[in-house]
């Protein structure tokens, strides 16, 4: 079998532990805790919560052959059961807003209001992407002048702004590196990636047509640049380098490996989504980097939304610019600002390699970047690189005795630190530490990522973090340390005062259910036993 | 600064405790040659709230928004009418900031609502099982094909030529680096949809075909006839739906035999923006389960019993399967989604029946208000809520003319087929529950005088 | 019939030139609770080492590569519903799939019961 498991991960629901003595409710819901069905569970035909106007006419002639026999199978709600639905499930989730997120390589930092409060102006929430361009010149403003400061930032030569997450433009740049080779005629088919890489590169390696070979790291973390060379050849198209790496550190030979792929008529790619710690100390363009993307749900506070949606522009460096896809704002020989379609692509941009997504992109995360990037400066982002990587190393400082931290004796990490459940008491492991955290009021940092160290936790504070805040997630670190060493029980069936116990992961695998299931529009409450325990 | 909490004292003292002199001593791995001295150059310091809002109000300001002009754009991306509580919702901090469900016990807020999603695609689509939400439309519409493509071991997909020319470019785009074969029906200026062609491409190699409904000229496509002369070949049916609004009215899509039903949820809760950040949904039948691309939220019970969700069959997603994987996707579209879903919860199938009913109507008004202009005429045979007009001349300089005029008159097929001359009289023109009789009258006498020629 | 034992933790019982292949009980033990099992079609040819198995559990998905070369000629159809099997009787009731060897020869290079343990006990 392939590396059987080797991050070592594997997921135990647990016991219960000892039924305690509890007060009972009727409602089952205890003070703020709350139990909330599902909308199906709760909606009826017939109620709705938006008044609509009757159509004056019949359906049209042609329509009619299309109409549907039946309205669809969905309960509505009127605005106060739907507000309470929605408020009461938001209270079942943990939030930046709530307390440290210190989710490695995530960036959890602040979302800053003013952002939200600007995406809103009608002239950027209610603009539609095809109105004549002449209608929204102030838009194309905005998307060239975060343009300008991403390129600004990193010292590359060019941006492609369309893709919509960071796995988007990390294809973004390696299709701009086939279209690159393919310009000179070259096929080659072999992209290197180091064995520490987030998941998403090998899998975009692999979606561009590319095969994956895996650079392994040396003892220090980093990637081994002799294992590089010797894997460099006529047939590789470039290396996925995160820097800072998965690890929290930094790679040192970077340019080493960029003069060594380029000589070997290869390109680099790398993966900004560890930006937070250099933005503004370092730029990737000085560092050899042919295209990078760049998450600006992470480094640029765009909200993460329980999920997305995010932004993956891609810096890119002159040898990549003229490849980036359509479409992108420019200026014209005018002065004239102008969004380059396949309308009036003409001769100029006739080398972009196509169209990556429908639309421009994600204009309502570009006003929130800019507004972020305007607020805080060439200054305030440097100050955002250094408390980011100061509050990582006091997390490492400040628990290394306790977690083993694997690199922590060759120097300081970036912005992020990362420890290992070696020295556990037996049968205790990365697991029952996370959900230990939750217990003690915080989200659990990255667990099992990445893959070369066994049982990882890979803590980033960010630096929206106080130091106070700081202290008491340390301090819970430390508890939680210590009572897995000693072996306490308790911990393996945390957590205990979530609003849900863990979870079957295993029966959700085997037999998935992944809508709701029961009858039409029924109205009433499930049965307490239905939903809460009994 | 006002979102960075550390003080020059608090810096010191951790400082003190790592054991280093200066910040710069954590920074000893990056090259001295790489490490700027000070802010990056040519760029400006930090700046207050008030100078920033002052900043964006003004470029938000060049731009002409929908609702301050008679607005009637639509070709993939529809203005309807989002009620107050939905923006107010997702703006909760618990919604707003959380991130992906990875650790259950404190995220059934999010996964709650991402099982109730899934629930309400899969039956708007009819579809047996929904996805947790993809980027857009066009990125749903190509995974779509890669998916059809892993089901049936077969590499050929059929674009019909009412496919969205955007989604089109997007699948073309990426299949030249992956060496799918796409067949591109062109689009024609016809009354009906391209049905008959598309059935027609059909054959023992093709592993799909991909059908837009309504398609980009708001004709209807007969799916029940495509998905049976499909699957007499064995090829599946792929589905798209720019228009969710449309399925209160017309039949949905799974039930006439599709296999795959892609779509842009942009419509409900989300707003034009500009283009994005739109919601990609993506429904199929539940024996393609474990070939779906994207999230997937499941039911199941905790240590206690109790029923709660949890993300599940992650082994095709792109962190554990790596190169394998169903898709490179990590982020889904989280909080358009939760927009949706209120959205369609505040509704429900009633009331989007309803709404749906109001969109056609106004679209019926439209038609018989703009056909009574010289010159102009309808060319659907059927629609929903967006036709094709067909102008006397290019349509692309009277729509620039128009919103000098400040209306918004709709997207010229000039803009959207540049290659294709023969469609450039073509004006798609859309209308919502959001159109005024007032902005039809408006519509329909500023293009009557720009096709005259009538000055502003 | 022979069993014998892969370094990728896969056995083989082998008996005239038809082998069953699974995974050991070791690997069920590390790879936790299996939630799916991807098996190969029948009357697929194959060569020693290719992937042609592929075990999930909730967080990780393991190739199980074929100890020979051959053509596969069945797969255990009780997975599909429980592939618990594989957990509960990794060694005999949640065998995988036989093939049919058409080169006996590499069987010399696995390990046999005895080997295999003393393998396991250097992890």
């Amino acid at each position: 079998m392939s590396g059987v498991n080797a991050a070592g991960w594997r997921p135990t629901m647990g016991e219960a532990g000892e039924a305690s003595e509890k007060f009972v409710t009727s409602s089952g819901d205890y003070g703020l805790m709350l139990e909330e069905p599902l909308s199906f569970e709760l909606g009826a035909e017939g109620k709705c919560g938006v008044d609509i106007d009757t159509p004056e006419r019949a359906p049209a002639a042609g329509l009619s052959k299309f109409l549907r026999k039946a309205a669809p199978d969905l309960p509505g709600l009127t605005e106060p059961e739907t507000v309470r639905h929605y408020t009461r499930l938001s209270r079942q989730n943990y939030a930046i807003d709530l307390g440290p997120f210190p989710l490695g390589s995530c960036t959890m930092k602040h979302n800053p209001r003013l952002n939200e409060k600007v995406a809103r102006l009608p002239g950027f929430a209610d603009v539609h992407p095809l109105q004549p361009q002449k209608s929204v010149e102030g838009a194309l403003e905005v998307i060239e002048q975060l343009a300008d400061w991403l390129i600004t930032l990193t010292g590359m030569a060019s941006v492609a702004m369309s893709p919509k997450a960071g796995a988007h433009g990390e294809l973004c740049g390696l299709l701009c590196i086939r279209a690159a080779l393919d310009a000179r005629g070259e096929k080659r088919d072999i992209v290197l990636v180091p064995e520490s890489a987030h998941g998403t590169n090998p899998a975009t390696a692999a979606f561009a047509g590319f095969k994956v070979q895996s650079i392994p790291a040396t003892p220090a973390g980093r990637v081994d640049l002799e294992a590089l060379k010797a894997k460099l050849g006529p047939n590789v198209a470039g290396v996925m380098i995160t820097n800072p790496n998965t690890c929290g550190l930094f790679e040192p030979d970077m340019k080493a490996i960029a003069d060594a792929v380029h000589e070997a008529g290869g390109y680099v790619y790398c993966d900004g989504a560890n930006f937070n710690a250099i933005v503004g100390k370092v730029r990737p363009g000085d560092l050899g980097v042919d295209a990078m993307h760049i998450n600006l749900h992470k480094t640029f506070s765009t909200p993460h939304g329980g999920g997305g949606p995010g932004a993956g522009p891609v810096v890119l460096s002159a040898a990549l610019a003229p490849f980036a896809p359509l479409p992108f704002v420019t200026r014209g020989p005018d002065g004239g600002i102008h969004l380059v379609e396949e309308e009036n692509r003409g001769e100029g941009h006739s080398r972009a390699f196509g169209r990556m997504v429908a639309f421009h992109g994600q204009m309502g995360m570009f006003t929130r970047a800019l507004t972020y990037i305007l607020s805080h400066g060439a200054d305030g982002l440097r100050q955002v690189a250094e408390d980011a990587v100061l509050n990582a190393n006091y997390v490492l400082r400040s628990c290394e005795d306790l977690l083993p931290a694997p690199f922590a004796k060759s120097g300081p990490c970036m912005h992020e630190a990362l420890f290992s459940d070696a020295g556990l008491a037996d049968g205790f492991s990365t697991l029952d530490i996370a959900k230990g955290l939750i217990d003690e009021g915080f989200h659990p940092m990255t667990v099992y990522f990445p893959l070369v160290v066994r049982g990882a936790m890979l803590v980033e504070p960010t630096e929206t973090e106080s130091k106070a805040g700081l202290d008491r997630f340390i301090g819970s670190l430390r508890s939680l340390a210590k009572r897995a060493k000693a072996g306490d029980e308790s911990l393996h069936s945390a957590p205990h005062f979530a609003p849900r116990r863990r979870l079957d992961e295993t029966q959700a695998a085997r037999k998935p259910v992944l809508a709701w299931q029961g009858a039409p529009g029924e109205p009433g409450q499930p049965s307490l036993s239905e939903i809460g325990g009994s | 600064m006002r979102y960075l909490p550390l003080t020059d004292t608090d810096r010191a003292a951790m400082l003190d405790v790592i054991g280093a002199a200066s910040v710069d001593d954590l920074f000893i791995d990056v090259p001295s040659e790489a490490r700027l001295s000070g802010p990056v150059e040519g760029l400006p310091m930090h700046a207050s709230e008030m100078a920033v809002e002052r900043h964006m109000s003004a470029l938000a300001g060049k731009n002409l928004s929908a609702g301050s002009a008679p607005f009637f754009l639509g070709a993939g991306a529809y203005r309807h009418h989002v009620p107050a509580s939905v923006d107010h919702i997702i703006q909760r901090g618990e919604f707003l900031t959380a991130y992906t469900p990875y650790q259950p016990e404190i995220a059934q807020g999010t996964l709650q609502v991402l099982f109730e999603f899934q629930t309400q695609v899969a039956r708007l689509f009819g579809t047996d099982i929904a996805n947790a939400s993809m980027y857009d439309g066009s990125t749903a519409c190509w995974e779509a094909i890669l998916m059809a493509a892993r089901i049936t071991r077969k590499d050929r997909a059929i674009l019909s030529g009412g496919l969205h020319p955007h989604y089109g470019e997007v699948v073309r785009t990426m299949a030249k680096f992956t060496e799918d074969e796409i067949a591109s029906l062109t689009c024609e200026l016809t009354g009906e949809p391209d049905d008959a062609a598309v059935i027609a491409a059909i054959d023992e190699k093709t592993s799909c075909v991909v059908v837009q409904y309504p398609d980009i000229l708001g004709r209807i496509p007969d799916l029940a006839a495509i998905s049976e002369a499909a699957h007499a070949k064995g090829a599946l049916v792929v589905a798209v739906v720019t228009e969710p609004v449309a399925l209160g009215m017309i039949e949905a899509p799974g039930n006439l035999g599709a296999d795959i039903v892609v779509g842009e949820g942009q419509s409900l809760g989300v707003g034009l923006q500009f283009g994005g950040p739109y919601l990609g949904l993506f429904g199929c039948r539940e024996k393609f389960v474990r070939q779906m691309p994207g999230r997937l939220c499941g039911e199941t019970v905790d240590a206690e019993g109790k029923r709660g969700f949890v993300l599940t069959l992650s082994t095709r997603e792109q962190h554990i399967r790596r190169e394998k994987a169903t898709s490179n996707i990590c982020t889904n579209s989280g909080l358009c989604a939760l927009a949706f879903s209120i959205h369609l919860t505040l509704l429900g199938g009633n009331g989007l029946a309803q709404l749906a009913a109001v969109n056609h109507d106004r679209t019926q008004a439209v038609v018989e208000r703009l056909t009574q202009i010289p010159g102009v005429s309808l060319l659907n045979d059927a629609y929903f809520n967006e036709v094709t007009l067909v102008l006397p001349g290019d349509a692309r300089e009277v729509v620039r003319e128009l919103a000098d005029r400040k209306v918004l008159g709709g997207v010229s097929l000039g803009r959207l087929f540049p290659a294709q001359e023969d469609l450039h009289k073509g004006l798609l023109v859309a209308a919502t529950e959001t159109t005024t009789d007032e902005d039809i009258e408006t519509l329909a006498s500023e293009l009557a005088a720009v096709l005259e020629g009538v000055p502003a | 019939m022979t069993r014998y034992f892969t370094e990728d933790h896969e056995w083989i019982e082998v008996e005239g030139d038809t082998g069953t292949v699974g995974i050991t009980d070791y690997a069920q033990g590390q790879l936790g609770d299996i939630t799916f099992v991807e098996l190969p079609d029948a009357g697929a040819t194959v060569a020693k080492g290719d992937s042609v198995s592929v075990v999930d559990s909730v967080k990780a998905a393991s190739d199980v590569y074929t100890p020979v070369s051959g053509t596969v000629s069945d797969a255990n159809g009780a997975l599909a519903d429980e592939p618990e099997l594989v957990n509960t009787d990794a060694e005999k009731g949640g065998w995988l799939f036989r093939i049919t060897l058409s080169d006996p020869a590499e069987l010399e290079g696995l390990m046999d019961e005895t080997a295999y343990k003393a393998f396991v006990e250097t992890l």
